[in-house]
């Protein structure tokens, strides 16, 4: 009988036990992000093992690291909320001059990465430490119970960001840090999403093999947070890329003009001028996104928050250079 | 042979660090201290000094990288004074806490507002309850020792904890002032390799550091540090015993001038005890009987020696550039709780003075003498004195 090879490495880095919830879309990030960079290590290097963890506060360190047990199996450090790329510019540092290969992987939240690690984050990158930054982007401060961020969405329900009499949500269009990190000129930049792991996995094998900064941005469901039911998780996350909402895409050293898309699929149809994706018309309503989180529940109340969400989503893609028409729902 | 020559003390500590041969170091500009960057990357950039310097864009992130360093195994070194030590304060908690022997060096400098670039203490004081041990230099001699002491104290087994050397904004970090440069080899062999056991990150031996302690396991954590503060008031005196054995000068935990038999001593840090020495002199020859003791180390607290000293005297006359508000100066707590509960104990006079840069002159120094005489005659006095204010203005 043959025996397939496994589309990604059997070594684990990231051990069952850690205390993250059901259906959690950034637990299933890490774990794919971790064997993804030790088979770039192991292509790069020889050594799977090449490579050591500086990690922000926040969901996925506190659930990962709880003395006297850990579920890192991958030299890990945290220290505080905003200050994982400093940390990793340090541990960096100090491998170059003891001569040790590899590379750093620091690891934040969109909290510790698009507010209060920014200003870290920026240095590092503009410093060009060998560093990749992973973003799992769970659009709010879920570790404190669920506040908004800058990188919140429009609409969303947090507990910040209520809905009510003279409220609709959230009321700032998302940040996209992955946008400010590729402003950088650095040589790799993605956004990615838990719903495409084969996308996600050769995004973050290619960060690792770069020499120098890399920044990716990848989407995972907060069960609690988005008000979701965990079985939907990697669905939800899906349908992102498939309405529209998340975009995937890559910049390398700051190109904005040759912004690689990556297909959203669900019926979509690209249209490409000399290899370039330059328009995208969505077949998915955003709609089908929204209605499965409760944190969007109160829009369908409000169609006009909506209409102002779909121009917004159009705005982000036109910044990446492609027009884009997202459909409203059949009446 | 040793190099007898003339620097800033702020070229002192950037020597001792070229010394220490840290294999990182990161730092950020700010007045005073901006000259030990400087020239740590002139002595990078020369090829004197074999590390890598992370010109990082905050303090916040100056700690932060070091962390990430010594976590790493290496040892690490940074400058800073001021806003830019109050803007490291939740990582210096961290970088005990985690039990990295980190080395800063500060130009002592006053805190905003209003923003004041000049010297007192307030800002390695206000540091004091992070578990950093802190040692406080006379002059560009002693900040380069020290910063060489601190790295031995620090990186101790027994003590594994970071430690700041502070020396006082212009009064020491501009001013030329004669220093012997030690020999390279002897600060090899007395320094030794930093090779840690306990802070690493080697994919051959991966560990988990900064991991989340619950109730079950915090006090313990922090237990550890006050039992590496306790152990380091032991590795200090063997450290400062075998820096004399090896450099020829000789540092004590509390250093005392002319109180064989004081009645009233003063007891303050850094370069005022040059300047209080020179003004004991001048009150000995007028026949008064008074001396001055030196904190040379501030944590940990030396208490058995304060309570040695404490026998010494009627009157201890503090002289503290910092304020803890609504209770006086720092000094003023600590030297309360090492004699509270002693049978018989001098009495206490605090004195707050130059504090932002403000001169501390004869005049100031002849106020205090006044404040500590009615002490010492058994007559009421404040116990917490504003040296030098003027009144006029207020």
């Amino acid at each position: 009988m043959a025996v397939r090879k496994p589309p990604i490495t059997t070594r684990e880095y990231w051990a069952p036990g850690h205390a993250a919830c059901a259906g959690c879309g950034c637990a299933t990030s890490l774990k794919l992000a971790t064997k993804a960079f030790s088979e770039a290590m192991e292509e790069k290097y020889g050594d799977p093992n090449a490579f050591a963890i500086a990690h922000a506060t926040g969901c996925m360190e506190v659930v990962s690291a709880v003395f006297p047990y850990t579920a890192w199996k991958a030299p890990w450090i945290h220290v505080a909320f905003e200050n994982a790329a400093a940390v990793a510019s340090g541990v960096e540092a100090a491998w170059k001059k003891i001569g040790r290969k590899g590379k750093i992987l620091a690891i934040g939240g969109d909290g510790g990465t698009a507010d209060i690690g920014l200003q870290a984050l920026s240095g590092m990158l503009e410093r060009w430490h060998n560093v990749v930054y992973l973003m799992y982007d769970n659009e709010a401060y879920m570790n404190t119970g669920i506040q908004r961020s800058s990188s919140t969405p429009y609409g969303a329900w947090t507990t910040t960001s209520p809905p009510g009499k003279y409220s609709i949500g959230e009321d700032k269009p998302k940040k996209w840090v992955a946008l400010i990190a590729a402003a950088h000129q650095i040589p790799y930049v993605a956004t990615a999403s838990v719903a495409n792991p084969f996308d996600f996995v050769r995004k973050m094998k290619k960060a690792a093999k770069v020499d120098g900064p890399a920044f990716v941005q990848v989407q995972c469901t907060c069960v609690p947070g988005w008000r979701a039911p965990p079985e939907k998780s990697i669905e939800i996350t899906r349908l992102a890329i498939e309405t529209g909402v998340w975009p995937l895409f890559e910049i390398e050293n700051g190109d904005f003009f040759n912004i690689k898309i990556q297909p959203p699929g669900g019926g979509a149809k690209v249209k490409r001028e000399g290899g370039r994706v330059v328009a995208i018309e969505f077949k998915k309503p955003i709609e089908e996104y929204l209605k499965l989180q409760g944190r969007f529940k109160h829009l369908f109340k409000r169609p006009e928050a909506i209409d102002e969400l779909r121009e917004q989503i159009k705005a982000m893609w036109k910044t990446l250079g492609v027009d884009v028409t997202l459909p409203k729902p059949e009446e | 042979m040793p190099i007898r020559t003339v620097m800033k003390a702020n070229e002192a500590a950037a020597w001792a660090a070229k010394l220490a041969k840290p294999k990182v170091i990161a730092a950020f500009p700010i007045t005073p201290s901006t000259l030990v960057p400087e020239k740590i990357s002139e002595f990078v950039a020369d090829g004197e000094l074999d590390a890598e310097f992370i010109k990082v864009e905050s303090e916040h992130s100056a700690i932060s990288a070091c962390v990430g360093a010594s976590a790493a195994g290496v040892r690490t070194f940074t400058a800073t004074a001021s806003q830019g030590l109050a803007l490291m304060h939740e990582i210096l908690f961290i970088a005990a806490g985690m039990r990295l022997p980190i080395v800063i060096a500060v130009g002592n400098r006053a805190l905003s507002a209003p923003i004041n670039i000049w010297n007192d203490w307030q800002d390695t004081i206000s540091e004091r309850d992070t578990g950093w041990l802190q040692f406080y230099a006379e002059n560009n001699q002693e900040a380069l020792d020290l910063i060489l002491i601190a790295f031995k104290v620090a990186e101790d087994e027994r003590v594994l904890l970071p430690a700041m050397v502070g020396f006082d904004a212009f009064i020491l970090t501009h001013t030329v002032e004669p220093v012997e440069i030690p020999d390279q080899e002897v600060v090899d062999e007395f320094l030794g390799e930093y090779e840690p056991k306990h802070a690493y990150l080697d994919p051959a031996r991966p560990i988990t550091q900064g991991a989340l302690g619950f109730p079950a396991h915090y006090m313990e954590a922090r237990y550890t540090v006050w039992e590496a503060n306790e152990n380091a008031k032991k590795v200090i005196d063997e450290v400062f015993a075998e820096f004399e054995k090896k450099f020829g000068r000789k540092y004590q935990k509390v250093e005392e001038y002319r109180t064989e038999d004081a009645e009233v001593i003063f007891v303050t840090m850094g370069s005022l005890a040059g300047t209080v020495k020179e003004y004991v002199d001048h009150l000995r020859e007028q026949g008064l009987k008074v001396g001055v003791a030196k904190l040379t180390v501030y944590r940990p607290f030396p208490t058995e020696e304060v309570r040695e000293l404490a026998k010494k005297a009627k009157v201890l006359a503090l002289l503290e550039k910092n304020v803890t508000f609504s209770v006086g100066g720092a000094l003023f707590q600590d030297f309360s709780r090492a004699l509270v509960n002693l049978d018989e104990r001098p009495k206490i006079v605090d004195f707050i003075l130059g504090l932002g840069g403000r001169d501390v002159t004869f005049k100031d120094l002849d106020e205090a003498l006044a404040i500590a005489q009615r002490a010492l005659n058994g007559e009421e006095f404040d116990e917490v004195n504003w040296i030098g204010l003027r009144k006029e203005i207020l």
